[in-house]
């Protein structure tokens, strides 16, 4: 990769570090041992290592070290209505390594009409110049246009993208159709792709929205009113649907409550593949600040799916985390600021939508699920970066301590209490949904690529330091499943003789006027441009009758015409 | 009705019975047992007490003696069986001509009652196609013909929610006529059948239609559910009118049949709004008919043809997303919800989960998933394989029927019916190079209540009285009709069956009354058959003989606002009301938006359709002068800084 080329330059001064005296934690188990890095990666692991002298040494004096955190879901550079998230690349991924978080995954929203690749490159270029940390890249369908197959196949095979986005929600925008889903899914499959869904039903939240602004709710209450939690476990439910008939993995970005929790818990005790991410706020705070008195509090918690208004929900959801019915914690972060925010003030169908959480991460599920003694250290580590690392094809380069693997290494202290503020916190947003949550369990020290870029609360990174980790398509974690299930599941027909009995005719019957346009085409494209065009009058002279579906027999013998018959015509 | 006496009957009986059938006056709401409903009936002789210059034809009463001698001893022994005018054309299984001179009182003696709440033994005295008392001891009008039932169960007649008797296009092979038939020599006495409207009809057009056959054609009583073949703008006020005039307060809609019938999820979300301020009943046809049709696509591809590629391409998930997904709009609107043709466990899973979350959502397994399975669409036989076509497909997996009726009888499904709906092999044959055109549709009609004895009864999971309400009471109460149908009480239609546990039957295509050749239930033994069967007060099957008149089925009207249904969603009504919350204006800086802003909300798909016909003043030309850039802002005024040949010195003055 051309953009990889100028990473490769070692830095001299301190690509050599040992860490002595650290609890090493993976996700299957647990050991003291030093390690020594050199090169941005991990050369030993051990007792009484032999290493060069002059080495930087950290002492960890029995702390945790773990695989440095993968948030699997964020926005830096969403657009939405000509402007961006206040987080961009740079001011985000600072706060990720805050908050322990060595690499991302941020999502590429091609705006509908633009073609993928293009976006891709887009944000690969941005990401490139700004990013302080290891980053990837999924690209979001957000429209099911011709060429995309080529498209899609040119960023698996040559750009290292194996997980695209597909939306069940935003209607006559990203939408699409069950058939489109299916025809998608099929392909994707065949390219060996993870597939993530935003799953949330378009339809009803539509109608849901006209009704409740019907009703002259304008706050951002509304928002959690118009999507309520059936829609989005119904929408995950035929994203299941959809993706166990064509045997496919499907992963449900964002799982915010409880029903869509369950849906997936059920679904994989049947069998399909399906993986579900809950979020930094799902996991950590809840709906009911949506009836906030403060208009600019209530906005900044506005994101789809809405944060349940039910306080048990992050509760369900760590336990959930912690049995496995749940793999993947991310953090979808896209924050805008209260000033972007206002676009909605009068209509909360405008609020832009994103909240944050790419710093607090880490430290919200500790607090949340091992504080309280949900899992284990392993299985934090499993939820926080290994899970990720092994459904999108990073492990174990990513997402384990392991001779060989990235040196990206989080010294954690389970001790440590923190208050999360909008005061400390890194990133550019006014308000931070998790304001006074008191978090048992922060990072010491980070290392990413080898280096130190967090110590003792100060950060020291450079713009553009983070390498793009282009990703293999057909993950093992995924596909080995799914390659055995191919050959269990072909289908075979009866052979038997031909029925050779008698053939009953078809009367011919109408057919049924088509009741919407034809689900193939995006409902998106069919919308009359909006301006009018002059040449496309409908004005015609071609004399089409208000009857001209009554048959008409084509010639009429007068039978009695006017001043009596002719003798020509009586002359038999 | 059967011809009626000319002279008015003395007494509490005289207005009863007479005209045509009348609502009746609901007592003390739904869930009311009809008053008086189990007293020991006598008739009170004071009031019977008439002109003792008593010229009459009919048997006579004996003039009323002593009112304090009570217990009448058996009233008039009565050489019934043979005075009562013998069934007319014995033998002869056919239809009768119009005029039946039968009489229209009748007496069942000796059996046990049996309702959805308890069972007793009683008397029913029956006239004018109503029961009219029940007790012991019953005080009867002399030589009035007696049933003697023997100990054997009398439960309310039959009532199939669903059946397909006819169709624009093809027609089933049993129509209104043949298929009532069939329903009657089952016990079922009442049939709900579904109107499909024809492209262009109108939807009150084609329950006239359909009314018109049923009228020459119906043996027994019917009503109708309307299918919604798509979404237009006056629906609203279609459906407004056939459900407050029509007696027509159920309507399907469909979410299969992709670019036929299927309706999107925005749609299905306007139909149930429509439906709930109606105060009707939304039944859905739930099978995701995008995915069908891309399953259908890929197994054509794959060569596989026959009637296994109809099951293979509607897999059983396909169906519980769309109860479920179902079950999400109507709970988003308000609206109850009937799933028609529950076939398979995830779907009936689904919905009794749902019904736990407390959504207001019936389930009609039918009698082809209760009775068999989907393994016969792998049968050699080719015509055999095709009969079992219908849609949702009978699921493959063998242990459906057990678990469906554990459902049924545990109360999360609570209807039965047949969807029955049957094309001769040649009709089916249509289809025999691609599965896809298959006409669908199975027997299941005559069957029914056999069937669901056999697999609940006699295996134990259901008692007498659930049988009674999961085969008419339970429809009843959702369809309004009870309790004019669907029990027996003082006041009921006289729709009875006597109901014989110890019969047993072997179906077979060769005694059944349908005209299919293929009967997809062939060779199941059922213990427990009708024995005698009464409609509307007369004797339609006695000793294996059906005698039945083509046009004597009257139409059931049916009101909205069923309580049994819609007393929970008024007071959810009342409940679900949300308010904003009361905020001062914010007032702090708002990012300018760089594009006009489009809120994302979407209109609703289904309105905005262009018109089939053009319509020539709509015109879109206009001179009104838009131009392409209209969009672009522009300010009004400009001021030029460096107008060319110089600043002029006016403006710059100081």
């Amino acid at each position: 990769m051309s953009y990889q080329g100028k990473k490769s330059i070692p830095h001299i001064t301190s690509d050599r570090l040992l860490i002595k005296g650290g609890r090493i934690i993976n996700d299957d188990h647990s050991f003291y041992a030093d390690i020594y890095l050199e090169d941005g990666l991990i050369k030993q692991i051990g007792e009484n290592l032999i290493v060069p002298g002059g080495v930087k040494t950290i002492e960890a004096n029995g702390r945790m070290v773990i695989p440095g955190g993968i948030d699997v879901n964020t926005y830096l550079q969403k657009p939405y209505q000509g402007m961006t998230a206040v987080d961009d690349f740079y001011q985000g991924t600072k706060a990720a390594l805050a908050g322990g978080t060595t690499m991302i995954i941020d999502h590429v929203l091609p705006e509908p009409g633009s073609s993928l690749l293009t976006s891709f490159e887009k944000w690969h270029e941005a990401a490139d110049t700004k990013s302080c940390c290891d980053y990837s890249l999924h690209v979001d369908i957000t429209s099911w246009y011709d060429g995309i197959r080529e498209e899609l196949e040119i960023l698996v095979q040559d750009k290292g993208v194996n997980s695209f986005q597909v939306y069940m929600a935003y209607k006559d925008l990203y939408q699409m159709s069950d058939s489109q889903l299916y025809e998608a899914f099929t392909f994707l499959k065949s390219l060996g792709a993870v597939i993530l869904v935003h799953a949330e039903n378009g339809d009803l939240i539509a109608q849901e929205q006209k009704r409740i602004l019907e009703m002259g709710i304008t706050g951002p209450e509304g928002h959690a009113l118009s999507r309520p939690e059936e829609l989005e476990a119904e929408a995950v439910f035929r994203a299941i649907t959809i993706a166990s008939r064509i045997n496919c993995p499907v992963y449900i970005t964002k799982v915010m409550s409880k029903s869509a929790a369950d849906i997936i818990a059920l679904a994989r005790k049947k069998g399909p593949l399906v993986f579900g991410e809950p979020i930094t706020a799902s996991l950590g705070t809840d709906g009911t600040h949506y009836w906030s008195k403060n208009w600019a509090k209530a906005a900044a918690f506005v994101t789809s799916p809405p944060l349940s208004p039910d306080p048990t929900t992050p509760d369900h959801l760590n336990s959930l985390l912690a049995c496995g019915d749940l793999q993947v914690t991310g953090s979808g972060h896209c924050p805008y600021s209260t000033a972007q925010k206002a676009i909605g003030k009068d209509n909360f169908t405008m609020i832009p939508e994103g909240v944050n959480g790419i710093e607090e991460r880490m430290t919200v599920v500790w607090d949340k699920a091992v504080a309280t003694g949900k899992m284990d250290e392993s299985q934090f580590v499993a939820v926080t970066s290994t899970n990720a690392a092994k459904i999108f094809n990073l492990y174990p380069r990513k997402g384990r301590i392991a001779v060989g693997s990235d040196a990206d290494v989080v010294i954690w202290d389970p001790d440590k209490v923190k208050t999360i503020t909008a005061k400390s916190h890194k990133s550019a947003v006014e308000y931070n949904i998790f304001e006074g949550m008191e978090c048992h369990g922060a990072p010491l020290v980070v290392i990413s690529q080898g280096k130190i870029v967090f110590e003792d609360g100060n950060l020291h990174v450079n713009k553009g330091m983070g390498r793009f980790i282009p990703r293999k398509p057909f993950p093992e974690y995924l596909y080995q499943r799914i390659k055995i299930r191919n050959k269990v599941g072909e289908l075979q027909g009866v052979s038997r003789g031909m029925y050779d009995g008698p053939v009953y005719e078809i009367p011919a019957m109408p057919k049924y006027a088509t009741p919407a346009p034809s689900t193939k085409s995006s409902p998106a494209k069919n919308q009359p441009p909006p301006i009018r065009n002059l040449h496309q009058s409908n004005f015609s002279l071609s004399g089409a009758q208000i009857d001209d579906n009554n048959p008409r027999r084509t010639g009429h013998r007068i039978v009695a015409p006017p001043g009596g018959r002719s003798n020509i015509t009586s002359l038999g | 009705m059967s011809a009626r006496r000319a002279e008015p009957l003395p007494g509490s009986s005289a207005s009863r019975g007479a005209g045509s059938p009348r609502p009746r006056q609901q007592r003390g709401g739904m869930f009311c047992s009809v008053a008086d409903a189990f007293d020991s009936k006598t008739l009170d002789l004071a009031s019977l007490r008439r002109r003792p210059d008593g010229s009459r034809s009919a048997p006579d009463l004996p003039p009323a003696p002593d009112p304090d001698l009570t217990p009448a001893p058996a009233p008039a022994p009565a050489p019934a069986p043979d005075v009562a005018p013998p069934p007319r054309s014995p033998g002869a299984a056919g239809d009768l001509p119009g005029g039946c001179e039968q009489s229209d009182q009748l007496l069942i003696k000796g059996g046990k009652i049996v309702n959805d709440d308890q069972s007793f033994y009683a008397d029913i005295f029956v006239e004018d196609g109503l029961i009219k008392q029940i007790g012991e001891d019953l005080l009867v009008p002399a030589g009035v013909r007696t049933v003697d039932a023997g100990g054997q169960l009398v439960v309310p007649g039959g009532l199939d929610a669903h059946t397909r008797l006819r169709a624009p296009g093809t027609s089933p092979a049993d129509d209104l006529h043949r298929g009532t038939k069939a329903a009657l020599a089952g016990g079922t006495t009442m049939i709900i059948d579904h109107v499909l409207p024809e492209p262009g009809a109108t939807l009150a057009a084609a329950c006239e239609r359909w009314r018109d056959s049923a009228r020459r054609q119906a043996c027994c009583d019917y009503a109708l559910h309307l299918d919604l073949p798509r979404w237009h703008e006056s629906l609203a006020e279609e459906l407004r009118a056939l459900a407050k005039d029509k007696g027509v307060n159920s309507f399907l809609v469909f979410m299969a049949y992709k670019d036929k019938l299927q309706c999107t999820d925005a749609q299905m979300y306007e139909i149930f709004s429509i439906i709930r301020d109606l105060g009707a009943i939304a039944q859905v046809h739930a099978e995701n008919g995008d995915i069908i049709d891309e399953e259908q696509k890929r197994l054509l591809e794959l060569g596989i043809t026959g009637p296994e590629g109809h099951v293979l391409s509607r897999p059983e998930e396909v169906e519980a997303e769309a109860v479920y997904r179902a079950i999400t709009i109507a709970k988003q609107a308000n609206c109850p919800l009937y799933v028609t043709k529950i076939m398979s466990k995830g779907a009936a899973d689904v919905l009794a989960q749902a019904k736990r979350k407390g959504a207001v959502v019936y389930g009609e397994p039918i009698t082809a998933s209760l009775g068999t399975d989907g393994s016969h669409y792998w049968s050699k036989n080719w015509a055999k394989a095709a009969a079992f076509v219908t849609s949702p497909p009978i699921s493959p997996d063998p242990t459906t029927s057990d678990h469906l009726t554990s459902l049924l009888a545990c109360g999360d499904l609570q209807v039965t019916s047949s969807a029955h709906c049957v094309f001769t092999t040649a009709q089916k044959a249509v289809g025999k190079d691609n599965f896809t055109l298959i006409p669908e549709g199975t027997n299941g009609v005559e069957e029914r209540m056999s069937v669901i004895w056999e697999k609940c009864v006699v295996s134990g999971k259901m008692d007498e009285n659930d049988f009674v309400a999961v085969t008419s009471t339970n429809a009843a109460k959702i369809f309004n009709c009870y309790p004019r149908k669907g029990r027996i009480a003082v006041g009921s239609d006289a729709d009875l069956v006597l109901w014989n546990p110890k019969a047993m039957k072997i179906i077979s295509a060769k005694t059944h009354n349908s005209n299919a050749e293929y009967n997809i239930f062939e060779g199941l033994e059922c213990h427990g058959a009708p024995s005698v069967v009464i409609s509307q007060g007369r004797v339609v099957l006695e000793e294996g003989s059906l005698f039945v008149t083509p046009g004597s089925g009257r139409f059931i009207p049916r009101k909205t606002f069923p309580d049994f249904v819609y007393k929970r969603i008024k007071a959810r009504n009342r409940l679900a009301e949300v308010h904003g919350v009361p905020r001062g204006l914010y007032d702090g800086p708002v990012h300018d938006a760089a594009v006009a802003a489009a809120p994302r909300t979407a209109p609703c798909s289904g309105k905005g359709q262009a018109l089939a016909v053009r319509n020539l003043h709509r015109s879109g030309f206009s001179l009104s002068g838009s131009q392409a850039d209209d969009h672009i802002a522009r300010r009004t005024a400009q001021k030029i800084i460096a107008p060319p040949g110089g600043r002029s010195t006016i403006t710059s003055l100081s």
